[in-house]
């Protein structure tokens, strides 16, 4: 995952590509959820200072930005840990055990929503991930892993490098 | 490229297929995928090379094949047999030209006689686990993209939606509106722009089907919504597509640079006047985008949150213009309807349901994946038959529709599955997410769960909805946990009454049917967790059970 985001955007070439993706649509505000996408695969996360400089090119209300930006729960507006683990609570999931994942997650590493102090681990909680074929599944950095039993998260915990 | 140039792909790519010893197909949807078919694919393709059948024997990744909980699943030889859980060790096997080098995969070849594969009947997914969804020539072979060229030069908008009338095409998306009739109210409008919109936003918890389709043959529903786009007058389509399904979000912007590439889609298309561009829009985590002034708000830029209807979107939708808003699943049937002829689809299913459903079958069943039926089967060939029944276990109901459906008890087994009759007992068709609890499985707790969903969804625009379902919560949360007393059941009967008849869209309207359908059926199970404090299904912890309620 991403490298430590930084609190304010600084001058690197991802403030460059986050420009072109907002002239790209010709900085209408009504591209705001493409820019936001955008800016948080740049960032890792959506900043104040990020959005204020959104709010500003594309010309809309900073309350609006911020609004919308809280509003979906794909945009996050913490830094995440270096590692994200996200339980699928889709029904499927659910009567296939998936809180027992939960409470492994929050027992070894942090409550669901929130990253470890140490920034290592996010721990997050999806509302269904269409892999209900594979449940309980969870996603590790992005990959699903079908079919898992606490035991395994312990595993793939001990992999990461988490005590 | 014209239409002549079409059909004569078709006979090129059909022949170079014929002419391969061997065409192995491997499943790399997202199920699969996330079971190794990726490096099954890759170790395949490497053996290939290892055995020198380059030229006669290829690898092609396919979209959904159906059977979920036996992947990845591959199918090889000249006999094509389908193997389950493959690995990269069978590579070698697999591209054998001898299929004596196949026997030490015989036990786990899946039988494409059984129940499951021939109780299905494909319209929708007639191309999955077929074609390569990354490959327009795979589509045109499969006669892709000739439905749009037989609207374009044979038919007059006009004709198109009297096809689709015909038809007697219901919207798939759950509420199974006619949609002829939305073309229509589209097409009638005189304004000078208007909007097709593909609602891709799949947000019921237990539903994989649209997106099972966009991965697995993206360009159906491209083709769907070009001809949705001629026939109401549209330039301009969207669609809407979940975040978190990156895979048919990169299968669709593929497809679509291929087709503009091709001219099937964009201008000229077909070198005919007819011009049709569609664009993605990535949705950002909101369950309620799926309401289609909701979804609106979405592409608009803003919050998605609902509005007031009328007016309705095929008179002022997005900016303003008519806008036509179908599922996926709608447009992945348009083709097929347009090729065979509206009258053919009416054929297949009952007096009120047409054609097919996508089911995802998922929960405690043997088979779980990807299924499609004629409508009116009934259940138990749904579940026992193509789904294999319930291993190690007793059934106990079927829960249909996500949040804004109901449980559907074991009595009903034999109901025929129509938007009619799931209506009648208090259920909905749903986009068709079909999750299988056994005795294990607590409707108190299943109730809870649902709420808790609509809860956390709730856009928070309409008082009833946003208030209604924290209360509703709260009181199936203490059930839970014997803490409810029995004023508690008439406070949740009332509430489920007062949030279907005030909220503003149909996230709130239909939030209570999962509480209302599990305390039509399934009564005794409230009781016990409130006069009893306790869990007949042994799964709530009833922690509070013992203590004196709080009144």
């Amino acid at each position: 995952m991403s490298a430590s985001p930084p609190t304010a955007p600084v001058k690197d070439n991802r403030e460059k590509l986050l420009e072109r993706a907002m002239s790209r649509h010709q900085y209408s505000g009504d591209a705001l959820i493409e820019v936001l996408h955008t800016a948080q695969e740049l960032f890792g996360f959506l900043s104040p200072p990020l959005l204020k400089t959104i709010a500003h090119k594309l010309r809309l209300p900073p309350s609006r930005v911020l609004g919308v930006a809280s509003f979906y729960h794909f945009f996050s507006l913490k830094p995440k840990g270096e590692h994200t683990f996200v339980v699928c609570l889709g029904t499927a999931c659910y009567v296939a055990g998936a809180l027992g994942l939960v409470e492994t997650l929050e027992r070894r590493c942090a409550k669901a929503g929130h990253t470890t102090p140490d920034g290592k681990v996010s721990v997050e909680t999806a509302r269904c991930i269409g892999s209900c074929g594979l449940a309980p599944a969870v996603i590790v950095d992005g990959a699903v892993l079908a079919r898992i039993s606490p035991a395994m998260l312990d595993r793939e915990l001990e992999r990461i490098g988490v005590q | 490229m014209t239409v002549e140039d079409l059909f004569e792909q078709q006979t090129e790519e059909l022949e170079r297929q014929k002419s391969l010893e061997n065409r192995i197909l491997c499943c790399t949807a997202a199920g699969c995928n996330s079971c190794g078919a990726t490096g099954l694919r890759t170790a395949i393709a490497a053996e290939i090379k290892a055995q020198g059948s380059e030229g006669r024997v290829e690898v092609c990744g396919t979209g959904c094949m159906g059977m979920c909980s036996r992947g990845p699943l591959v199918l090889s030889g000249a006999d094509r047999r389908l193997y389950g859980n493959a690995t990269p060790a069978d590579a070698a096997a697999l591209v054998s030209p001898n299929p004596i080098d196949r026997q030490g995969l015989a036990a786990r070849a899946i039988d494409l006689d059984s129940p499951f594969f021939t109780k299905q009947v494909k319209i929708v997914l007639a191309n999955s686990g077929r074609v390569d969804p990354e490959k327009l020539t795979d589509y045109i072979a499969a006669g892709g993209y000739q439905s749009l060229a037989k609207a374009l030069n044979d038919q007059t908008p006009r004709q198109t939606i009297e096809e689709v009338k015909k038809s007697g095409l219901r919207g798939r998306g759950g509420a199974g509106y006619p949609t002829g009739l939305k073309w229509e109210l589209v097409a009638k409008q005189a304004a000078p722009v208007k909007y097709v919109v593909c609602n891709a936003d799949e947000g019921d918890p237990g539903a994989f089907m649209d997106r099972s389709v966009l991965e697995g043959d993206p360009h159906r529903v491209l083709e769907g919504m070009a001809i949705a786009g001629y026939a109401v007058g549209a330039q301009q389509g969207y669609i809407y597509v979940r975040g978190e399904y990156g895979l048919a979000i990169q299968r669709l912007q593929t497809a679509i640079k291929q087709a503009e590439r091709e001219h099937l889609l964009g201008t000229r298309i077909l070198e005919q006047g007819f011009q049709f561009r569609i664009d993605l829009r990535i949705g950002a985590g909101a369950f309620v985008c799926g309401e289609e002034t909701a979804l609106i708000a979405s592409i608009e830029g803003k919050r998605g949150q609902p509005r007031q209807r009328p007016p309705y979107p095929p008179e002022s939708g997005l900016w303003g213009a008519p806008t036509l808003i179908n599922n996926v699943e709608t447009f992945a049937n348009i083709p097929t309807i347009i090729e065979r002829g509206g009258e053919w689809f009416s054929s297949i299913g009952t007096a009120g349901s047409k054609g097919t459903k996508v089911f995802a079958l998922a929960g405690k069943i043997a088979n779980t994946g990807l299924i499609e039926v004629p409508m009116g089967a009934t259940l138990r060939e749904i579940l026992f038959d193509i789904g294999g029944g319930i291993p190690n276990g007793r059934f106990k109901a079927a829960q249909t529709g996500g949040p804004s459906g109901g449980c559907i008890p074991e009595q009903f087994l034999d109901l025929p599955v129509d938007y009619e009759s799931l209506a009648r007992i208090g259920s909905i068709m749903g986009s068709g997410g079909l999750i299988v609890m056994d005795e294990s499985s607590c409707m108190v707790d299943v109730a809870r769960f649902f709420m808790e969903f609509c809860m956390e969804e709730s856009c928070g625009k309409c008082i009833p909805c946003r208030a209604g379902t924290v209360q509703m919560y709260d009181i199936l949360r203490r059930m839970t946990i014997g803490e409810a007393t029995p004023d508690d059941l008439e406070m949740l009967k009332s509430l489920s009454e007062l949030l279907r008849e005030t909220s503003l869209c149909g996230l709130g309207q239909t939030a209570p049917n999962p509480v209302m359908s599990t305390l039509k059926y399934f009564p005794q199970e409230y009781e016990s967790h409130i006069r009893e404090r306790r869990c007949p299904a042994g799964h709530c912890t009833m922690a509070h059970a013992g203590q004196e309620a709080i009144a």
